[in-house]
């Protein structure tokens, strides 16, 4: 078979340690031994395809899966899927879940008492287009208590789920709100030394996906791993 | 290079709402060639304790050794009813099970074959990034020359090996111990 390149890994400190102890569930579920390191062969370089016929409008308009409307402010929140390079990553699966305004879950572990919203389920998915593009039609999720350490607030956010092209793609993350006051008191969002890292995690408010008398938008980009230029055999 | 790739970030208690829609526990329609094996663990933290929020990512190729994926371009068939792919969430205590077939053997970096695999990514509430391991099938010949087990401290081989239960046919043992004794072996991917 021909020899195809590997994918690029991390830059030291722009990925989180998997031991970060002021995130205290992180304590006795980090492995203690390091990591293996497994150059990637075709088991990697390989992943799973979604076929996008699965995707349904209702799917990424999370404002419309139920009778009513939800409470809350409406957001659009919109972006590319892109490699390292900034090559659109197109047709990939793209899954979303969020609190809902009041800051709760549509999950049975969360008992904050907050209420549930019975127009909101706070999940979704998308395909990206040709361009690497998604979108999705939400409301803005509200900030919640959890049990860290005294006080503990989690800033609003948005769970990102991403396959990409690869198994050595594949990335789960969470998008946050510019200008939020927790973030920097926040253990999750500071897990990651690289400040410009942990940076790109926070959406930028955005006019042109903003819809007059609608919704405001929020633009997240969302990066993957680039491609090695050098086949893998190397 | 232009852009630094995003920051992983945990997928904390809640997941099972966004991503439940794609759980898959039955690899193989019916059908789909190969010997059929279920296998079963419990993912367990430092103190041994199951982890009820875990979430177990499967991928693997199909009986003859192929990915059904565009950069797989052996000549060799692909399975309708066959995708490689399973997702399932650990129960209150920590467990986990599938049913899939055995895959084929798939070529290694130096083109020789690699022992039949399945790679599996593990999330759950206290990882900031995903962890990824692989399931290698006990009895196999393969294993002893295996290019990524050959990267791995012979006396934690076992970490990654599933094992054969006494009287119950085609199915294996696999656990995933986050740390301390026995701590599975986790690749930087």
């Amino acid at each position: 078979m021909s020899k195809l390149p590997g994918y690029r890994r991390a830059l030291a400190g722009t990925q989180p340690e998997y031991l970060h102890p002021a995130y205290v569930s992180s304590r006795k579920r980090a492995p203690s031994q390091p990591l293996v390191y497994l150059p990637h062969t075709l088991s990697e370089i390989t992943g799973p395809v979604f076929a996008p016929e699965t995707v349904n409008v209702k799917a990424c308009d999370l404002t419309r899966q139920h009778s009513g409307e939800p409470l809350g402010e409406r957001i659009i929140v919109s972006g590319r899927v892109m490699d390292e390079d900034g090559k659109p990553v197109r047709k990939t699966l793209v899954e979303v879940w969020q609190a809902n305004a009041a800051g709760r879950y549509q999950h049975k572990v969360d008992q904050h008492q907050a209420p549930l919203d019975p127009n909101f389920g706070g999940h979704g998915y998308a395909m990206t287009d040709s361009e690497g593009r998604y979108r999705f039609i939400t409301v803005r999720p509200g900030a919640y208590p959890w049990g860290n350490h005294h006080n503990a607030w989690r800033p609003a956010h948005v769970h990102f789920s991403v396959f990409g092209p690869a198994f050595a793609t594949r990335l789960v993350t969470q998008m946050y709100f510019p200008g939020d006051p927790l973030l920097p008191f926040d253990p999750i969002y500071n897990c990651t030394a690289d400040e410009s890292a942990r940076e790109r995690l926070i959406s930028v408010f955005d006019w042109e996906s903003t819809i007059p008398g609608h919704a405001l938008g929020y633009k997240f980009d969302i990066i993957l791993n680039g491609r090695e230029a050098t086949p893998m055999e190397k | 290079m232009t852009l630094r790739a995003t920051t992983s970030q945990t997928v904390g208690p809640f997941f099972s709402i966004g991503l439940e829609r794609l759980n898959c526990a039955e690899l193989a329609g019916p059908g789909v060639a190969g010997e059929r094996v279920t296998i079963e663990g419990r993912v367990v933290d430092a103190d041994g304790v199951g982890v009820p929020d875990a979430i177990v990512e499967l991928w693997q190729a199909n009986s003859y050794g192929k990915y059904e994926h565009p950069d797989d371009q052996q000549d060799k068939p692909v399975e309708a009813g066959f995708r490689g792919y399973g997702r399932i969430p650990t129960d209150e205590d920590g467990k986990f099970r599938f049913t899939t077939i055995k895959p084929g053997a798939v070529p290694g970096p130096d083109g020789k074959l690699q022992a039949p695999h399945i790679a599996v990514s593990v999330f759950m509430r206290g990882l900031l990034r995903r962890l990824v391991t692989r399931i290698y099938f006990p009895d196999e010949p393969g294993n002893a020359g295996d290019f990524a087990l050959s990267l791995v401290e012979v006396e934690r081989h076992g970490t990654l090996i599933a094992r054969k239960t006494r009287g119950t046919d085609g199915l294996l043992k696999w656990d995933v111990i986050m740390q301390g004794p026995g701590e599975t072996v986790f690749f930087d991917c």
